[in-house]
């Protein structure tokens, strides 16, 4: 069969185009990842970032989050204090005994008689069962153990409790995520919820979520606890920075946390 | 810094003239000496300023590290391995402290 060259031209266009459309569908289609790291209208700030940044922190190895890791598996073990106990003595293998446990925090603590956070959880073991001195906030030893029990709830949902003993702490959260502070008068929502997905110079908004807390961040080149990054959230609308610690920032973690209810735990994520 | 945290990823087989990838980390905090803390004080430099890793005795890999590279640099390179034997690996510190880490590949 002989085609003119006007029908060669013609099929030609149609292979082109058909060529565009399964591209352009290929494309926008199914990226995992746009639904594993989203519940409903809330993305994780992972999918904020770019490709290099996700296959960093997906690679087990490049991700510089796992030395903090392996430093927190080495501790879980090791004896301390004046009992002569060890976290591996009560609890055993952290791998069974504290999977999924970090994607409940912060979490009321019936002894203490309210909510806390996984760092003063660890705290409050040392202290109470180990007879082991308190780790200091954002000291790299506690880094590495909420870095290691947080790894170990990773891809479970976080899974926070809003309602019962935690309720009010959690409407202190709610209250102070909305109230505005600082020389430039600003709130949490005002970034992270009113103008989500819109830009602040170069960088878009994202949710500012925790699920991903101890977090690389290479601006820090180092680990960071949650509270670390709030403390420099306030930084920057000129606020003074909280304490660490303080039942403010517990009850903020709490409030953020809620809202990335059902999103994968990413322990230790790698941000910008 | 002499607890510096050194993670290898090499591959335990490989056949005979395979090219390999060997990823390796270091935590450090590889102060440029160009930074001050918190009270205004200059952090002095401290850096890994040398890498070498070796296969079975003989150097296949060098890196001169400087100031600009960021905390626990992460060194990734390919080698044709012809043996099995061992890798070495050696970080030299700005005061003098080599942290070494090893990893055995089987060659069949």
């Amino acid at each position: 069969m002989r085609l003119s060259p006007f029908s060669t031209l013609v099929s030609l266009a149609l292979v082109i185009g058909l060529m565009a459309s399964l591209a352009g569908r290929a494309h926008s289609a199914t990226d995992p990842d746009q639904t594993k790291y989203a519940v409903g209208a809330v993305k994780s700030d992972f999918l904020y970032l770019d490709a290099q940044t996700r296959a960093m922190q997906k690679d087990v190895f490049g991700n510089p989050g796992f030395l903090w890791v392996g430093k927190g598996k080495a501790a879980w073990s090791v004896a301390e204090g004046t009992a002569g106990k060890s976290c591996s003595s009560c609890h055993n293998a952290a791998e069974t005994s504290m999977k999924g446990v970090a994607a409940t925090y912060p979490k009321f603590d019936p002894k203490l008689g309210r909510v806390v956070d996984l760092e003063e959880k660890i705290n409050e073991m040392r202290t109470d069962q180990m007879g082991a001195p308190a780790l200091k906030w954002e000291s790299d030893p506690l880094l590495s153990m909420t870095t290691y029990l947080g790894n170990l709830s990773q891809d479970m949902p976080v899974a926070v409790a809003t309602s019962g003993a935690a309720h009010a702490t959690w409407l202190q959260g709610q209250a102070y995520y909305n109230e505005r502070r600082g020389q430039l008068n600003m709130s949490c929502v005002q970034c992270h919820g009113v103008h989500l997905d819109q830009k602040l110079r170069s960088e878009t908004l994202d949710r500012g979520l925790t699920n991903g807390f101890p977090t690389y961040r290479l601006a820090w080149q180092s680990i960071g606890s949650t509270q670390r990054r709030f403390r420099e959230c306030e930084q920057q609308i000129r606020a003074e920075p909280r304490p660490y610690g303080s039942k403010e920032y517990v009850a903020l973690e709490l409030y953020v946390a809620s809202i990335g209810n059902g999103l994968p735990v990413e322990t230790p994520a790698v941000r910008k | 810094m002499a607890n510096a945290t050194t993670r290898l990823l090499v591959p335990s087989t490989a056949k005979k003239g395979d090219i390999i990838e060997i990823k390796s980390l270091i935590s450090h905090p590889m102060d440029s000496g160009y930074a001050k803390d918190a009270s205004g004080k200059v952090i002095p430099r401290e850096i890994i300023n040398t890498f070498v890793c070796t296969y079975n005795g003989a150097q296949v890999f060098k890196m001169d590290l400087n100031p600009a590279i960021s905390s626990n640099p992460f060194i990734s390179f390919d080698v044709k391995v012809d043996k099995s034997g061992t890798f070495d690996f050696a970080w030299t510190d700005d005061n003098g402290t080599v942290y070494k880490d090893q990893a055995p590949i089987t060659v069949s």
